[in-house]
Formats: C-alpha cells, sequence, structure tokens
C-alpha cells in the first residue's frame, strides 16, 4: 500500500506527516497530530463527535482521510480559543466560557464536537432562535444533558459573542 | 472500525482520475465525498484495492447557467452550495428548499451531488428531486481496448440512471462529471416535504411536487417524486390524471394524493408500518402538491418561502 505526504496547518501550526491512505482524519489528530480533545465516539457519522473545522467548516474528521487534508486548515477544540490562525492555547473561547456557565456539559465526551459545529453555526447565524439551536445540534448525541443546556449554553454563547471580547 | 488497507491517488486531472479507474479494474472505487462510501469502509462493508479521489478535480465542480436558462452542476457540487447558492436558489429552488433536510450540515459540507445519484440510496432527497426536475447525468470514461485514445461520454436521464437500490447504470470504468437540468418556466411551482424522527435523519418518507399552470390556472402538468417510498425514484404514475387540463381544486389534489399513496411501494421497518407509511405519504404529497400548486399561480417559485411553510 502507498504512503501519503500530508502537509497541512492544523490549529496555527504546520504540521507535516506520512500517513497510510486508510487513516482517518480523527485517527491522525489524535495520533501523528497529537491532539486528543477531539472524540471518536461512533466511527460512522452518526454521534458528531469527532466534528472539526476544515477551511472553516463543520466535517466528521470520522468520515474524512488524513490524506484528504493536505494544504488544507483544521480547527480542533484545542484551537478553538484565539483569533484565527492565532490559537490562544488553555484560554476558553466565549462559546466554551458560555458551556461552563450554563452547564452545558456533564461528562463532556460529546462536547469537542458540540463546540466546533457551534463555532460554524453561530458565525453564520449570530442571533438564531432556541428552535435554529436545536436543528444546528441535531447532528450530535448527547446522552447526559438531555440537551436542554446545550440550547441554553449556544443561546448564551451568541450574547457572549456579540458583546465582543 | 478502521478501513482496510488500499491504495490511494488523489489526480487534479479528469483524465488521469479516469485513466487511474479504468487501470485500477473492478476492485477500484471513486470518492467523491465519502459521506456514504467512508462508513463503508470503516464497517469494512467495502474493501476496494485502490480509492481514486475526485476532490481535487477542479473540473468537475462549479455551477452554472446555460444560456437556455437550464443549469449545470459539476459532480462534485456540495450539498452546502446547493443550500447557499445564489443560483440554485433562483433557477432550481426545488433543491434549495430541500437541501438543508440532507443529513446534518458537517454532512453537507462534504457531501456531493454526483455521489449522491452513484450511492442511490432509495431514502436519499437527491435523486428524487433530480429526477422530479428532469434532469439527466454525464458520465465520462477513459476509451477501453480497442477504442480511439481520449474520453468517451455518455448522458442518461435521471430515469435510466437509478434502477434499484445502490443499483445505478454507472460502469466499473466510469465517473459521473455533471448533471444538467433543463429549465424552469415562468409558471412552474415546486415543493418539497420530508418526515423524520429527528431533523437529519434519514426521512421515513418524503416527497416533492411540481405543477406548470397556464395564465388561466389550468394545470399543464402535475408530478410527484417520492423519497424512501420505493426500491428506486420514479414518478408517481397516474398523479397527473385528476389534475391535467384542470385548475388544481382542493379535491383535485386530495385525489392526486390518494393516486400517490396507493400507488406508492414502502418497505415497512421499525419506524413505520406499511399503513403509516402510505398516510404519510398520502399527506406529504397532498401538502407539496398544494404549495407547488400556489407557487406556480404566483408567477415563480420563490427561492425558500416561509410564509406558508
Amino acid at each position: 500500500m502507498n504512503e501519503i505526504r500530508v502537509a497541512a496547518r492544523i490549529n496555527g501550526e504546520d504540521i507535516s506527516r506520512t500517513v497510510e491512505p486508510r487513516m482517518l482524519l480523527s485517527d491522525f489528530l489524535r495520533g501523528p497530530a497529537g491532539l486528543t480533545g477531539t472524540h471518536v465516539g461512533c466511527e460512522h457519522g452518526v454521534c458528531g463527535a469527532c466534528t472539526v473545522l476544515l477551511d472553516g467548516e463543520p466535517v466528521r474528521s470520522c468520515l474524512m482521510l488524513a490524506a484528504q487534508i493536505d494544504g488544507c486548515a483544521v480547527t480542533t477544540v484545542e484551537g478553538l480559543a484565539g483569533v484565527a490562525g492565532e490559537p490562544d492555547v488553555g484560554a476558553l473561547h466565549p462559546i466554551q466560557r458560555a458551556f461552563h456557565e450554563t452547564h452545558a456539559l456533564q461528562c463532556g465526551f460529546c462536547t469537542p464536537g458540540i463546540l466546533l459545529s457551534v463555532a460554524a453555526f453561530l458565525e453564520e447565524t449570530p442571533r438564531p432562535t432556541r428552535d435554529e439551536v436545536r436543528e444546528a445540534i441535531s447532528g450530535h448525541l448527547c446522552r447526559c444533558t438531555g440537551y436542554h443546556n446545550i440550547v441554553e449554553g449556544v443561546v448564551r454563547a451568541a450574547e457572549l459573542l456579540a458583546e465582543g471580547p | 472500525m478502521k478501513p482496510p488497507p488500499f491504495d490511494y491517488v488523489a489526480p487534479t486531472d479528469l483524465d488521469e482520475a479516469l485513466a487511474a479507474l479504468a487501470d485500477a479494474g473492478e476492485d477500484a472505487r471513486v470518492l467523491a465525498g465519502g459521506q456514504s462510501l467512508i462508513p463503508m469502509l470503516n464497517f469494512r462493508l467495502a474493501a476496494p484495492v485502490k480509492l481514486i479521489d475526485l476532490n481535487r478535480v477542479s473540473e468537475l465542480s462549479g455551477i452554472e447557467r446555460r444560456p437556455d436558462g437550464g443549469l449545470v452542476l459539476g459532480a462534485m457540487t456540495r450539498h452546502r452550495q446547493l443550500e447557499r447558492d445564489a443560483t440554485i436558489a433562483e433557477y432550481a429552488p426545488l433543491l434549495a428548499e430541500a437541501a438543508p433536510w440532507i443529513a446534518h450540515a458537517p454532512i453537507r459540507t462534504r457531501g456531493t451531488i454526483g455521489g449522491s445519484i452513484a450511492h442511490a440510496d432509495p431514502a436519499a432527497e437527491l435523486p428524487a428531486l433530480l429526477l422530479l426536475l428532469g434532469a439527466s447525468v454525464r458520465v465520462a470514461r477513459a476509451a477501453r481496448d480497442g477504442e480511439a485514445p481520449g474520453r468517451v461520454e455518455r448522458t442518461l436521464p435521471l430515469d435510466d440512471f437509478c434502477f434499484g437500490p445502490f443499483f445505478t447504470a454507472l460502469e466499473a470504468d466510469e465517473v459521473i462529471t455533471r448533471i444538467d437540468i433543463p429549465p424552469c418556466g415562468p409558471l412552474e411551482g415546486t415543493a418539497f416535504e420530508e418526515f423524520a424522527r429527528r431533523r437529519g435523519d434519514y426521512a421515513i418518507a418524503g416527497a416533492a411536487s411540481r405543477m406548470i399552470l397556464d395564465e388561466d390556472g389550468t394545470c399543464l402538468h402535475a408530478a410527484v417524486s417520492l423519497i424512501n417510498a420505493g426500491p428506486a425514484p420514479a414518478l408517481v404514475a397516474g398523479v397527473e390524471e385528476p389534475l391535467v387540463g384542470r385548475p388544481p381544486t382542493e379535491d383535485r389534489l386530495a385525489e392526486a394524493a390518494d393516486v400517490a399513496s396507493a400507488g406508492c411501494d414502502p418497505a415497512p421497518d421499525m419506524h413505520g408500518s406499511e399503513a403509516y407509511r402510505r398516510h404519510l405519504v398520502r399527506v406529504l404529497v397532498l401538502r407539496t402538491l398544494a404549495r407547488a400548486a400556489r407557487r406556480a399561480a404566483a408567477g415563480r417559485t420563490p427561492g425558500i418561502e416561509t410564509e406558508d411553510g
């Protein structure tokens, strides 16, 4: 089997690795890239836990090959805080602050994927209704919260983002 | 839950991709958006020796309006583009209306129109919608032994393309390159609706309707295409009977919905019995036909309408 050279920008940092073609992006992020914040749940695109941003758009990292991100920019939960291209590792993004405030996570397994989906969603829909929020997170499974506080968290995140830094 | 080993190429040129596919033989697969193929790899339901990734072939993307008003959609057009593109909203509003109902946003970011048709899932929206719009599929392959070198292309109406569940007219060395959609007239209306237990899940059933009226409000054309209510997308036979040649009154729309409900072929499963699905089809067809009729009467289907749902 051939090996593929992948050079990508992950959370603002250039990374270059040789991978087997069959390596999923989710496994690449957690393994060679050393970013274990991206969680792997179902591995067939149903649970949403592994969602990351590819060139700013949400994708399921378990439904992409690592070989496909060559030349692309990927944002994982580790790179969410800070401005685009210059992540502030350790700081909390307004969406993370909002989730903290509203108790929008319990075990936290689904949270990284939800945060990235919500980041893309709020970019496009800065003042969402609760119905729009429910729709936006419908591609994510959470077995702890019952979703109620996640919806509150997203609404609060929209307020915090509107207030500015 | 990890894909089996395979070789991988990501050409930037279509002819290069076609040659790679022809060389690799029947055990190779084409990778478009990957939102169906990669789960199949993860489950090891598919084990190709080689994947030919089309994501870097720029010739396969783009949405264009032809001089006659029809649209040409590159096979690698993403569902997200159908959802957001201004040309689609104006000239193929049915696709813009339905696109947000295709799976979830992260799937729509990657999933492609060509991939959806090639996969031919009876629960997929796009094959049924494109059939209703009278679309045709352009496919290409590299010349075979004994043929003059170069690219060999053919065009098939969508009707002759999807035969059954996951079964199409596409041959092992062929790739879908584009979808052609004929122009829509000024007194034409379309509408889409589906029902799923959770937003983004596969629909238990869905319906798309199209109606063309004349200036006096007489129905010239009525058609209905169903999602997940039969083995392959097909226009429902007989729905035009009560409608064509007359104004689309409530009674006649209801009669057409009864025809669709009786004529569909839904497979019962844990989410609904056959009777339930027939009832659902009736309701969805009635709603979409009524909305298509209103939109046709209003002159032109607006991109996304909200006032009456």
